[in-house]
């Protein structure tokens, strides 16, 4: 498989095309942005809590197709978690779903839905969030 | 053999010309390499390699202070690359060409330096929406520190100035400076300067040209531009980075403030006060760029053996090329003008795929083009797009690298169908 077969695999593409959890949510509980200034990818994702469980988690955005697809997947990975589980995920549990190679600056389109729900989790649960996030209204990966 | 009445226009012949640069002796991803990012930052010949090793190697010391031979020989070096980027842009004079680390800190200088003490309430600093931040931004900051008001002369939809906007702007204020940029670096488009340096002087305004995109690709003559100000840079014109150029004319330069202070600026330093030197030294501060001044100068002589007209004439074909092949993708969209008022700068956006994708997926043929927002936030919202992808040409471009960057995209849209 060439190396841009396997950045570009079907699984990527398809949640491309057919984005997971993608739209709004009607009366959500809390709601966060972000963007990559650097190539422009934004991503808002809105949530609804049962007790400190997703109930529901929707996203929007535009971008490239990592970032989105990314992005989608994350919702397939989340929805029915605690606040508390989702806002101790790590990077690599989010990279090793996408499971493609990812240059430094495709990393950051990669993980730019992770870092907007880490952040809507703060608002909406007090989750911690990373130091340098500290009193972000919304995030700018750089 | 009888002699011709009219001298042949020169032509460049770019396959001979790529011996040159070492970089296309390397493969990217096993193929060869397609640079189309040149608008970026072109790559560099042997000969100006070879000048920046030679002066390491042979002549190198500290400049102006030295009494020893070294000394002298580097300070002639440095002084003799001002004097080749006078000629370059022709200039009236050396004192009138300072170098800075690059269009940027050039632009600064500008509105540090003149901006701070000649702005204030009532008056307005207009730049065009399509300036690169690098005009924008400086001017937007210092007429906000000044209390004076910013106002941009508007792109349309397609991309260029609306210059019947003019008279408007000039109804809402004293205009004292006009930022304007030679060619876009999104669009390639030429933008007509002298009609706004026209304007702006009418107005009683500085007009200060971004030509970063301008001096690498065609001639440049700042006497005939009539300009007050006009930066460029080394890395884009086949020098090193970490150098560029202001210009300014002298009698504006004279009366401004430094902007950067400490060594070599300096007259005479006392407890009580100082006194500047005289220009251009007064706006370089501490040890310049010695090594990058040889290299701009030996790129310079580079340009002037192929021929700035020779250039020009090489991207506009490929411009034309390009617009031609680009025009068969379906769902593509070509941004800016026609060939006849671009350089070798082409942006475009493909339907369905996000520039950054593009980019991606071309990089895996050895093709390297450029996605993004290239510093013009205000062009891009304006066109309602967050990014582009751009390819850019330069003496060393061949038409099959346009044909392998179509190639790409084609790739591209099927992968994304």
């Amino acid at each position: 498989m060439s190396e841009l077969d396997s950045l570009y695999r079907e699984v990527i593409l398809d949640h491309y095309k057919n984005p997971r959890g993608h739209g709004v949510i009607a009366d959500p509980d809390v709601e966060a942005e972000g963007q990559n200034p650097l190539c422009g990818d934004e991503v808002s994702i809105a949530i609804a809590f049962e007790g400190d469980t997703i109930e529901d988690v929707r996203f929007r955005g535009r971008g490239c197709a990592i970032s989105q697809a990314a992005t989608s997947m994350l919702m397939d990975m989340v929805k029915g978690r605690t606040a508390e589980e989702v806002a101790a995920m790590s990077r690599d549990d989010l990279l090793d779903e996408v499971g493609i190679p990812l240059s430094p600056v495709r990393l950051k389109c990669a993980l730019l839905g992770l870092g907007v729900l880490k952040l809507a989790l703060h608002k909406g649960r007090g989750t911690p969030l990373p130091d340098e996030w500290a009193g972000l209204e919304e995030l700018e990966l750089r | 053999m009888t002699s011709m009445a009219v001298t042949a226009r020169r032509q460049l012949d770019a396959r001979s010309l790529r011996a040159d640069f070492p970089i296309f002796e390397h493969a990217i991803h096993g193929k060869p390499l397609a640079y189309l990012d040149s608008a970026a930052s072109s790559q560099k010949p042997r000969q100006v390699l070879d000048a920046m090793s030679a002066l390491y190697e042979t002549s190198y010391a500290n400049i102006h202070r030295g009494v020893y031979d070294l000394a002298e020989r580097a300070t002639d070096a440095y002084e003799g690359a001002r004097e080749k980027a006078r000629a370059f842009v022709n200039a009236e004079s050396a004192r009138e060409v300072v170098f800075t680390r690059n269009v940027t800190a050039a632009l600064n200088l500008v509105a540090y330096g003149w901006g701070l003490d000649n702005l204030g309430p009532g008056d307005l600093v207009v730049a065009t929406e399509m300036e690169h931040h690098s005009n924008f931004v400086p001017w937007q900051y210092i007429a906000e520190r000044t209390g004076a008001e910013f106002e941009v002369v508007p792109v349309d939809g397609s991309g260029e100035l609306r210059l019947e906007e003019l008279d408007g702007i000039a109804g809402r204020g004293r205009v004292k400076v006009l930022a304007c940029m030679l060619v876009s670096n999104s669009l390639g488009t030429v933008n007509p300067v002298e009609r706004l340096v026209e304007w702006g002087h009418e107005q009683g305004a500085v007009v200060v040209v971004d030509a970063a995109q301008a001096v690498p690709h065609r001639p440049v003559d700042v006497q005939a531009l009539g300009c007050d100000f006009l930066g460029f840079t080394g890395h884009k014109m086949c020098g090193p980075t970490g150098i560029g150029v202001l210009w300014g004319r002298a009698e504006l330069l004279g009366n401004m403030s430094p902007f950067e202070l400490g060594g070599h600026m300096i007259r005479k330093v006392t407890l009580e006060r100082t006194t500047w030197n005289e220009l251009p030294h007064k706006f370089e501060a501490g040890t310049g760029p010695i090594a990058e001044a040889v290299g701009l100068g030996a790129a310079i002589d580079y340009l002037e053996e192929v021929g700035l007209d020779a250039i020009e004439r090489h991207e506009r074909t490929l411009a034309e090329y390009a617009l031609g092949r680009l025009g068969e993708i379906p769902g593509l969209r070509v941004l800016g003008p026609p060939a006849e008022r671009r350089v070798g700068i082409v942006s475009f956006d493909l339907e369905g795929v996000h520039p950054h994708d593009v980019a991606q997926i071309v990089d895996a043929e050895g093709v390297a083009v450029r996605a993004g927002h290239h510093c013009n936030q205000p062009l891009m919202t304006r066109l309602g797009l967050a990014a582009t992808t751009r390819a850019s040409f330069y003496l060393y471009t061949l038409p099959e690298e346009i044909d392998r960057l179509v190639e790409g995209l084609h790739r591209a849209r099927k992968l994304f169908a």
